[in-house]
């Protein structure tokens, strides 16, 4: 009985979709200069919900589009929607709206209405595809809404010679569910992509790069899964706070090199994975603060900084199977360690042997060197880098250990460098094939 | 004086440690050149050699020289000749040898491999340890008489500089770790010539990200073109005050 009604009610709902399916394939109405309209503010308010605007290729100088019914808007031959710095360009206050192929540009730095090239309050269904957002304040700010989709968009902002404060993001979720933010190329923004308050989201191969802040920066954002992203040259890193349950698998953070950069800052994080991802050339490669139950697995750390750096507020990570190579220092930490777990990794340094050739280090390595351990205390100590003496005394503290911390030790060092899964590479080729255009 | 000179290069020439010294120096060179992996690593572990090894050579070549030719100078001061003339004539003719040895060595694997600002630094910096520690080995073995207690001295010296005075700078901001010490340490740096080599490259470098607040500080007072030539200056200042200071004790002591 249950079943029947169910089955009618289902039947119901799909017959008054179609219907309105059929209302919506009814109306198409046409922007370009020869056309009935003109204008797209103009279009959009004639429309009827469930109706397809398709803009024409060519120059709109419009704002304050507002998107009141359920529509999609569609652009051909990339039409330029250009605010002239006149406020915000599209308003989004309906449910079940599709923005598709625009290209969006100039919107003014504005601190009371935070003014942003596509804007949404409250809202769910909303798609925002292959559009262009060029020097806007906020790229994409939506706020209390769900079930989103951000595609293949670049947002480009311009931060040349202007401050964090001035700057506004380049997609910025607040309060908002079940997104996915997927190949999207980011840069110029304060952060490249901000979640707050996000839950259950995925972020998968964006390119976020060259902005003044973080390239990725989340908050109180649980159980989202961030995939196959590369960050590059933004200005601290990438910075992530009082989340748990996330995944982090395949991303790459490249180049995040300055006196305050990090390739990727934990703080308070909870029970997450941080997965095949590789850090190269930042000046810290992890900084974890007050983050716990952390399995940091199959890693590649080349030419930082620091690969690691541990404060004594962390315990029980794990970390297995990473590479360690080039880096000026391995893992450093201000005190002794609690619960953290060092197993299996290659360090490029590791200079024991293996008398039963099982491919692991008869003799355990420890990664903290004591000129790391002085640095972390004394930080003006780090005038002596490369100093024989330091070499000297490290050596010495290696041969026989009193000052660096016992419990940071890996047992098992392994011998030979992990060669992690082999389509990674494969992976990389296709994303600097999608990102190269 | 530019016959003496003339005449202490051509013995040094003949002697052929300094050919090898050049051999060593261009062996090593295009050595970690090639196994480095990029020119920036190469310059790095180049910079290691050169702060201990030239300081090294340069020390112990600088004091054997002198006494292998005391006679020589002992027939020089026979001569009309001023005893000024003398030392400065020995002085640059082993000076100026090391240093081309040292810029056909590392100076032209430099330009071949990484031909920036930095390498220039580097042989520049190379060039002054190798002025700096030739004067010292002179007032090493201008102070006494026996050869074997001036090469001691020399030693000394360079394990000083090389080695102790980092310890004890260590030390020194272990144990006043508590107190704002960045310009001490600027100062400290300053009070030894292989430290100040070091960091004048290092700086230049993109390893300085990694000094913070320090290295920041730091590389806004060498970093600029003022600042790197204030650096030199004191380098400058440290070939003077051995030179002469032995100047002195060379003019006025009995042979």
């Amino acid at each position: 009985m249950i079943n029947l009604s169910n089955y009618c009610v289902r039947i119901i709902c799909v017959l008054s979709l179609l219907l309105l399916g059929a209302e919506a394939s009814a109306k198409t109405l046409r922007v370009c200069k020869s056309c009935a309209y003109t204008s797209v503010k103009q279009a959009v308010q004639q429309a009827g919900a469930g109706d397809t605007v398709l803009v024409a290729g060519g120059l709109y100088q419009e704002s304050g589009i507002e998107i009141t019914k359920p529509l999609t808007l569609i652009g051909q031959n990339n039409p330029v929607i250009d605010g002239n710095f006149t406020g915000q360009l599209i308003t989004i206050t309906a449910d079940n709206v599709t923005i598709q192929g625009f290209t969006l540009q100039n919107v003014a730095t504005s601190y009371r209405q935070d003014d942003a090239a596509i804007r949404a309050r409250q809202r769910s269904n909303i798609r925002i595809l292959n559009n262009t957002i060029l020097n806007t304040y906020f790229g994409v700010y939506l706020q209390y809404s769900s079930n989103i989709e951000i595609t293949g968009n670049v947002v480009k902002g311009e931060n040349k010679g202007r401050t964090e404060s001035s700057l506004g993001n380049a997609i910025h979720l607040y309060h908002t569910d079940d997104v996915e933010i997927n190949g999207n190329d980011v840069q110029g923004h304060r952060d490249g992509i901000y979640l707050e308050v996000v839950k259950n989201s995925k972020v998968h191969e964006n390119m976020s790069h060259q902005n003044m802040r973080y390239g990725l920066h989340f908050m109180f954002s649980d159980g989202n899964t961030y995939t196959h992203n590369t960050f590059r040259q933004n200005g601290a890193g990438v910075a992530v706070m009082y989340t748990q349950n996330v995944r982090m698998e395949h991303n790459t953070f490249d180049d995040n090199w300055g006196a305050a950069s990090y390739g990727l800052l934990l703080k308070e994080i909870r029970d997450s994975k941080i997965f095949n991802n590789t850090f190269r050339r930042n000046t810290t490669g992890i900084y974890m603060e007050s983050s716990s139950r952390l399995d940091i697995k199959n890693n590649d750390f080349d030419r930082n900084g620091w690969a690691i750096k541990l404060m004594t507020t962390c315990y029980a990570d794990t970390f297995r199977l990473n590479n360690f190579t080039g880096n000026s220092f391995d893992v450093s930490t201000n005190g002794n360690s609690r619960q953290n777990y060092f197993e299996n990794n290659y360090w490029e340094k590791y200079t024991g042997y293996d008398l039963n050739k099982d491919q692991v280090g008869d003799v355990p390595y420890r990664p903290v060197s004591l000129y790391s351990m002085l640095v972390e205390k004394v930080p003006p100590a780090v005038m002596m880098m490369r100093s024989f003496m330091v070499d000297l005394l490290d050596s010495m503290e290696k041969v026989l250990p009193s000052i660096i911390p016992d419990q940071l030790i890996d047992e098992y060092p392994l011998m030979k460098k992990i060669d992690h899964d082999k389509d990674r590479k494969f992976v990389q080729v296709l994303r600097e094939a999608t990102g190269a255009q | 004086m530019s016959k003496i000179i003339k005449y202490v290069l051509y013995d040094i020439v003949r002697s052929k440690i300094v050919i090898a010294y050049t051999l060593f120096l261009l062996l090593l060179s295009v050595g970690l050149f090639n196994l480095g992996g990029s020119p920036d690593k190469g310059l790095l572990s180049l910079l290691n050699l050169v702060l201990l090894t030239v300081p090294l050579i340069s020390i112990v070549f600088g004091t054997t020289h002198f006494y292998n030719s005391y006679e020589f100078i002992e027939l020089l001061v026979a001569q009309p000749i001023n005893r000024t003339k003398i030392l400065m004539s020995e002085y640059l003719g082993v000076a100026l040898s090391l240093s081309a040895a040292f810029l056909i060595g590392v100076g032209v694997p430099v330009l071949l491999f990484n031909a920036s600002a930095t390498g220039l630094y580097l042989v520049l910096t190379g060039v002054f340890i190798t002025f700096i520690f030739v004067a010292m080995a002179f007032l090493a073995s201008v102070i006494t008489r026996d050869k074997a207690k001036g090469i001691g001295i020399a030693l000394l010296l360079w394990f000083y500089f090389a080695l102790i005075y980092d310890g004890i700078v260590l030390f020194i901001l272990y144990t006043f770790g508590d107190y704002p010490l960045e310009y001490a340490t600027l100062v400290l740096t300053a009070l030894n010539p292989i430290d100040l080599g070091r960091i004048v490259v290092l700086l230049n470098l993109d390893v300085s990200a990694l000094m913070g607040y320090t290295g920041a500080l730091y590389k806004s007072i060498f970093g600029s073109g003022w600042g790197v030539m204030l650096s030199f200056g004191l380098l400058l200042l440290w070939v003077l005050l051995p030179v002469l200071g032995s100047r002195r004790i060379f003019s006025k002591r009995d042979l």
